[in-house]
């Protein structure tokens, strides 16, 4: 991890508000992510913390507040979501994997068009982060011929292949089937080793308690409780997460 | 409690395999269905023995003398009069086989045209050819600019040295093939920018692609090419004259536009949202997005109704002839004119059918190994 960056602010979110028509979907959400940084965001389903994560690559557009990522204030201006994104990735629920494209194509595109990298170059970078997800052999296949779990590393693999130095994660398990899910978490704790700062929407609580360094709950909009690990799952504060923590650890 | 055994794969039971098993099932399954089979058969019995007789067994293929190898065959080649009425009389549409083929095009010249059809067909030979070669996309390329450009001048000529042939004299399968191949050629680009901006969140584009797809679609072919015909060059009265062809050109291209806008909105459509996100979120532009990603999805889904929609536009080709151009169809009517051969446009009309049969049924299968081979799912 990078010490001497620990201290700047690489997302700055501030008195942020998103509705969708009349719904009021992000209720003033103040929130600072330093650099390296590890943060799972969780919450009952339709409490904003995918909306959240959206925001920061503007995906979803907001109507107050402001989104600073890197010293980039997030605006219409279509050049400024453009280096936004370009240092910012995502991994989606569903992985969206292009399934015109060869894996090897999927991982390259970025790096070819939008970082102007040559083919050889991208193509390498790409295998070596194939072999680090564990899917080298795949590299010639067509996204539809892999597994579910198989699928999600080359979401990550493609969403390592620009260098981010933000990678936000969409509930990367959720669609996976039970036996897959260790295989995606595994590959996601890895790269939590390596001083990229991530911001995880996830319910995998075990997951959270590993790597994460501090746990945001939303609910119903807003940031309910942020605490580091240890304080959140053994003394959460707000009745809110301790009936949340209930529902979902008591099986 | 217990733990079983895994079980061994086998064959299906035999009574369920075989020809029989087939007849029962598709043809004698019930009483509607059995009825339904008989029906059809007799159907087959009417129709099938009479078609075959007036075509082949009772027609006249008396195409005149030849000899081969040193012997003469045939005999003087018959006429209308002595060909008969009761069957077709073929030898009519060998004499006018050159009328069908190229209209009113100078029989010395014939040979350039002859030059493009050659030059067509070995277009689908060295596009298989170039499947695996590494610079596909730009012999493709080459290929796409290349043919209509050259096939232009050898057709219309004015350089090199070419006699010039004015459009006017054009006619026939070629003319035909000449709307059809520049009405679909040039409108699909023209339809997929209007497809994309009916989808578009910009207003202005959205609310003038929309216009004009809706307006198209709600007008039939044959108006339009009135207006482009006779109504146009009422406003342009300065001494332009545009050429007649040119004029339905533009009409058939403006009308296919809109469906191809439609068929192509279609394929768009059934992009998941997940295509988009994650093509802005790897941050790619617009184009990039649409290009690299949306389209070639897209368009993979919407071959079926690309074809379709193709099909319907050289079928429509045949419309032409309502503003004086002389495609294959017009060409029927002219010749049966001929007082040597009074009467017989039904075998003109037959041989125009199985032409556009060819051609189009051609066209469906080769759209059906397009889906195969760019088959998305690549599930296996």
């Amino acid at each position: 991890m990078k010490t001497e960056n620990n201290n700047v602010n690489i997302i700055q979110i501030s008195d942020l508000n998103k509705w969708y028509g009349d719904f009021h979907a992000l209720k003033n959400i103040n929130l600072n992510i330093k650099e390296g940084e590890i943060i799972v965001v969780c919450g009952p389903s339709g409490s904003g913390k995918s909306t959240l994560i959206r925001c920061v690559n503007f995906l979803e557009k907001f109507q107050e507040g402001e989104i600073i990522v890197n010293g980039t204030q997030l605006t219409d201006d279509v050049a400024k979501i453009r280096s936004v994104r370009s240092e910012v990735s995502m991994v989606f629920q569903h992985f969206n994997l292009f399934p015109h494209l060869s894996i090897i194509d999927n991982l390259t595109l970025a790096p070819v068009w939008v970082h102007n990298e040559s083919k050889e170059e991208a193509r390498d970078k790409a295998l070596k982060l194939l072999d680090r997800v564990g899917i080298k052999d795949q590299a010639e296949k067509y996204p539809n011929q892999l597994s579910g779990g198989q699928q999600q590393r080359v979401a990550i693999a493609r969403s390592l292949c620009t260098s981010p130095k933000i990678m936000l994660f969409d509930e990367p398990t959720s669609a996976l089937d039970p036996e897959m899910i260790s295989e995606v978490l595994d590959v996601m704790i890895e790269l939590a080793k390596e001083g990229i700062t991530m911001i995880c929407v996830t319910h995998e609580m075990g997951f959270a308690r590993k790597v994460a360094q501090r746990i945001i709950f939303m609910d119903e909009g807003q940031i309910v409780e942020e605490n580091d690990p240890e304080t959140f799952f053994h003394h959460p504060e707000s009745d809110r997460l301790k009936l949340f923590l209930d529902q979902i650890l008591t099986h | 409690m217990a733990v079983y055994e895994s079980q061994e794969l086998r064959k299906p039971p035999i009574s369920q395999v075989g020809i029989v098993l087939w007849l029962r099932v598709n043809l004698f399954s019930s009483k509607v269905n059995i009825g339904l089979t008989f029906a059809a058969l007799y159907m087959l019995y009417v129709i099938i023995p009479p078609m075959l007789g007036w075509m082949i067994f009772d027609a006249n293929f008396n195409f005149g003398e030849f000899s081969f190898l040193g012997f003469e065959f045939g005999e003087i080649m018959a006429t209308n009069d002595n060909c008969g009425r009761a069957a077709a009389c073929w030898p009519f549409i060998y004499e006018k086989f050159d009328m069908f083929v190229y209209g009113f095009y100078p029989r010395e010249l014939v040979w350039r045209v002859d030059i493009v059809f050659a030059m067509a067909a070995s277009l689908f030979v060295i596009v298989r050819l170039a499947r695996n070669y590494k610079h596909k996309n730009k012999v493709l390329l080459a290929m796409i600019i290349g043919f209509p450009i050259a096939s232009f001048f050898l057709i219309g000529g004015g350089v090199f040295g070419l006699e010039v042939v004015k459009t006017h004299q054009w006619g026939g399968l070629m003319l035909t093939l000449v709307i059809a191949s520049v009405g679909i050629i040039i409108s699909f680009p023209i339809g997929v920018l209007l497809a994309l901006g009916r989808q578009s969140n910009l207003r202005v584009i959205n609310f003038f692609s929309t216009i004009y797809i809706e307006f198209i679609r709600a007008v039939p072919l044959i108006t339009i090419l009135f207006m482009a015909s006779f109504v146009l060059p009422l406003f342009f009265t300065g001494g332009i004259d545009f050429d007649k062809l040119l004029r339905a050109l533009v009409a058939i291209t403006l009308f296919q536009a809109a469906y191809f806008a439609e068929v192509v909105r279609g394929g768009l459509q059934a992009i998941p949202t997940g295509q988009y996100e994650a093509a802005d979120a790897i941050g790619l532009n617009y184009v990039q997005k649409n290009a690299l990603i949306i389209l070639p999805q897209a368009l993979k889904i919407s071959i079926p109704n690309i074809v379709g929609s193709s099909i319907s536009l050289f079928k429509d080709t045949t419309l032409v002839l309502i503003i004086g151009l002389m495609d294959m169809l017009a060409m029927v009517n002219m010749t049966a004119n001929d007082i040597n051969w009074l009467g017989r446009e039904t075998e003109g009309f037959v041989f125009v059918t199985m032409t556009m049969w060819i051609f189009l049924y051609s066209m469906s299968r080769y759209s059906k190994k397009l889906e195969v081979r760019f088959s998305t799912d690549h599930k296996n």
